[in-house]
């Protein structure tokens, strides 16, 4: 085993931990916060990555961008999901089951719809950072890996900051909480859930931009992140931006290790079981408050 | 209901009859795929409508039966009727085990386990050589069709006897004893506890008898298709379909997952015909998520809310 | 010589670092009627959580009918005799009233009934608690009050020897407090010892023939309804220093 190689794959494993930090932020705030288990919320990362590559094949717009540009539009696609999933399902107190299984299809349609749209070809993006890397010594940081690391853990920030500062950030941390102590506070339950779905699809945006700069897409990558970044939220606990950021960058090393060792398809194993014996074992995760 | 044997008895026979008649092979295609989806919905609804616990993972258990049986079928050249109960008995303990594992989760957990479990299931096929791996595996069609004019038919007698165990199964479920457990497991879970039910214990009844099924199901697959990968076998469109065809027939009852396959099956089957196949994919995802929003209960909940608004109706003349 | 039914010995239970119950000791007998009262947070649902079963405590122990039963699970318990009502009613909403008593019947009561009677035992638990009309209605559609009858009902089809009744009556007019109390009295007279929590005093008085007082996890008094209400130390916990 040597030693160069080690550290780069613990380089790279920490530089994508970055990116899956900021695909399960999402997640975390629907299911740490809103109590919504939003399981299509990987398709939406999907979305945003055709969205981008959309805007990046006819204007010629860097995806980064694009995807800043687009996190308007999903926050209103999400404010409008949560307004849908309210009248169905929350107002009647049904289980969460039947939102669970309403997320399911809706997960398995958008991806259906991409793949009669766009069909099964991977879709790539160009920017003229893609291809380059950085060296430091024999460490190396290839930049579509890094400058998703440092938008993702940005933005992941931005995301803790908002939660923990704002008075509607720590509204929607109260919401699930206390809706009644919010109420007489003067603040809405319905519109405050409401902006944190929006919150939280808008983020889909950026990684999905961020997504298609790592890597070629293609409908069904969704999947593979489905397990990743349940596997997150569930080992950093739900409702903690901290531990979801840490249990990103600790999965994104593990993978990397059992990437570069033992081969790359044995990579989606990882999350999954991992997920897997977290639930079995300790479902509050590491740093939760379930 | 004590003449009920003699309607599954009934169908058997039907069948038979179906395949001396009908000349057209086609039909027998379609035929072996409603019953697949009627077999996976009606195993998935014993834990999902009846206890109350969502799958997410039917793929799993259906594609582990599939290269359960090419595997087996490989190495020993068993008969068909062998690899069946050894795919049922393989999956039947997986159910089990992952059920212990994971059914003392709240229900969305138990959920998200599913999923994950049928990802790694997934995974170590995608690297088990013997089967073919990722990139598939050939069965050849055996010759010997017993007395049916060919093996589609066989399979399609095959796969209607499992339909025929498998909702007979939960119709004695749901009338037992048992049943009545496990539809307090799913209302109140901790009532049921306190009254007496033992709640593990059904829900692992109830995740052992998914899996047996799911697997006998998968079991043929590989002679139906003759090709096997574990993209096509893994596939979420088993997954979907059998949440589906419970959910349009309505999953508080033994028949729902029937009403549901039926309507789905065709509707599907003549798509396939006339329009395309991938076109199934939208449908049922369409359906799926209108279901689910407008009418949870399905086709057997709409027809009793109908029924109780009628009678109210009356009442209040 | 009364038999004792319960024992119950330096129940402890902790939540994290927060200590609900403290090493609390409890006796019942057969057929003895017992109040459980104290102050909102005192840690008397989570004494009926642990002696049904519903949790288990971290130290102490539980004797039932002479065994122990801290390590058994809810539903053993609920097989050996101890049946419990819910604060917030929990019916099983997709079955009828009828449907809800035979779960308890088939699996609580099984060792107990005859099993070819099990419609007919269920009717008569109807009978005693005024629900004989609402049988084939669906427990979900039920008023307030007939859900807290369905509640006890439910209990009694367990045919248990010890039912605790968690807050039956919060919330009920006059004349409904009376309608349960009644049933309830109706109860013990056939031998079922009763552990009755409720806020209601007057209830308590009338019905108890002995009251325990928790608070904040502790109890504080054991006796007749008169020594404990004459108790200062109950007085300062129901009324701050």
């Amino acid at each position: 085993m040597s030693g160069e190689l080690l550290i780069n794959a613990v380089v790279s494993g920490l530089l994508i931990g970055g990116f899956y930090a900021a695909v399960a932020l999402g997640l975390s705030i629907t299911f740490g916060y809103l109590e919504i288990v939003n399981i299509a919320h990987p398709t939406f990362v999907i979305f945003g990555s055709y969205v981008t590559y959309i805007i990046n094949l006819n204007f010629g717009l860097d995806p980064v961008i694009s995807g800043l540009v687009f996190a308007p539009v999903f926050f209103i696609l999400g404010m409008a999901l949560y307004r849908f999933y309210y009248t169905s399902f929350e107002k009647a107190g049904q289980e969460s089951l039947n939102g669970l299984a309403f997320f399911f299809g809706l997960m398995f349609t958008i991806e259906v719809l991409l793949i009669l749209v766009y069909g099964v070809d991977y879709r790539l993006v160009n920017a003229p950072y893609i291809g380059q890397t950085w060296h430091l010594g024999f460490v190396d940081f290839p930049l579509r890996l890094t400058v998703p690391f440092l938008i993702g853990t940005t933005m992941a920030l931005g995301v803790y900051f908002f939660l923990s500062k704002t008075f509607l950030g720590r509204a929607i941390k109260a919401v699930s909480q206390d809706r009644l102590a919010l109420q007489l506070m003067g603040a809405d339950p319905i519109k405050v859930k409401q902006y944190a779905l929006g919150i939280a699809i808008a983020t889909a945006s950026v990684a999905g931009a961020l997504l298609i700069i790592i890597g070629p897409v293609e409908p069904s990558v969704g999947r593979l992140y489905i397990g990743r970044v349940f596997a997150i939220v569930v080992l950093g606990g739900m409702g903690s931006i901290g531990g979801t950021l840490t249990a990103a960058l600790l999965i994104g090393v593990i993978e990397s290790f059992v990437a570069t060792f033992y081969g790359p398809s044995w990579a989606p194993a990882v999350s999954f079981g991992l997920l897997f014996v977290t639930l079995a074992l300790r479902p509050q995760g590491m740093f939760g408050r379930a | 209901m004590r003449k009920f044997w003699m309607v599954p008895v009934a169908v058997f026979v039907a069948g038979l009859l179906l395949t001396e008649t009908l000349d057209n092979e086609f039909y027998f295609f379609a035929g072996y795929v409603i019953l697949q989806g009627l077999i996976m919905g009606t195993a998935w609804n014993i834990l999902g409508g009846f206890t109350g616990y969502v799958n997410f993972g039917s793929a799993g258990f259906f594609a582990v039966g599939a290269y359960i049986s090419i595997a087996l079928n490989k190495a020993y050249a068993l008969p068909l009727p062998l690899l069946i109960l050894a795919s049922g008995l393989v999956c039947g303990v997986i159910g089990l085990g992952a059920g212990y594992l994971t059914l003392r989760l709240k229900g969305i957990y138990f959920a998200i386990s599913t999923l994950a479990m049928a990802i790694v299931f997934e995974t170590f096929i995608n690297n088990w050589e013997y089967v073919g791996g990722a990139s598939g595996a050939y069965i050849l069609t055996p010759a010997n069709s017993l007395f049916f004019s060919s093996y589609v038919e066989l399979l399609f007698m095959v796969m209607l006897i499992i339909a025929i165990a498998a909702v007979c199964f939960a119709r004695y479920l749901a009338v037992s004893r048992i049943g009545q457990g496990l539809t307090a497991i799913r209302d109140d879970e901790l009532a049921a506890e306190c009254m007496g039910v033992p709640t593990l214990r059904l829900k692992l009844i109830s995740a052992t008898a998914m899996g047996v099924f799911m697997g006998m199901a998968g079991a043929p697959y590989p002679f139906f298709v003759t090709f096997v990968d574990p993209l096509s076998a893994f596939s979420l469109f088993i997954a979907v379909n059998s949440i589906a065809m419970p959910l349009i027939g309505g999953t508080k009852v033994w028949y729902g997952p029937l009403i549901g396959a039926l309507i789905l099956g065709l509707t599907q089957e003549i798509t396939t015909v006339t329009i395309s196949s991938e076109l199934n994919l939208l449908i049922v995802g369409v359906v799926l998520i209108g279901f689910i929003t407008l009418a949870p209960a399905g086709i057997v909940g709409l027809v009793q809310d109908f029924n109780r608004k009628r009678l109210r109706a009356k009442a209040g003349d | 010589m009364a038999e004792q039914l319960l024992d119950v010995r330096n129940l402890t239970k902790r939540f994290g670092g927060f200590v609900a119950l403290n090493g609390v000791d409890l006796h019942l007998d057969k057929g003895e009627r017992l109040g459980l009262i104290g102050p909102n947070g005192s840690g008397k649902t989570t004494m009926i959580n642990c002696i049904s079963g519903a949790l288990f405590n971290d130290e102490g122990a539980i004797d039932f009918e002479g065994r122990d039963i801290t390590k058994l699970r809810a539903f053993e318990r609920a097989r050996l005799g101890i049946a419990r009502s819910f604060q917030i009613p929990k019916p099983f909403r997709s079955m009828t009233v009828i449907e809800n008593l035979y779960v308890p019947l088939e699996y609580a009561a099984w060792d107990r009934i005859d099993h070819s009677r099990v419609t007919e035992e269920a009717m008569e638990i109807l009978e005693r608690m005024g629900l004989v009309d609402l049988a084939h209605t669906n427990s979900g559609d039920l008023t307030q009050i007939d859900m807290r009858k369905l509640e006890l009902a439910r209990a009694l089809a367990a045919r248990p020897d010890l039912l605790i009744s968690d807050e039956a009556m919060a919330g009920l007019s006059n004349e409904e407090v009376d309608e349960i109390l009644g049933i309830l009295f109706t109860l013990n007279e056939d031998g079922v010892a009763v552990i009755m929590i409720e806020h209601i005093m007057r209830a308590v008085m009338r019905y108890s023939e002995r009251i325990v007082v928790l608070d904040a996890g502790r109890k504080i008094a054991d006796g007749s309804p008169d020594e404990v209400v004459s108790n200062p130390d109950v007085e300062r916990a129901y009324l701050g220093e």
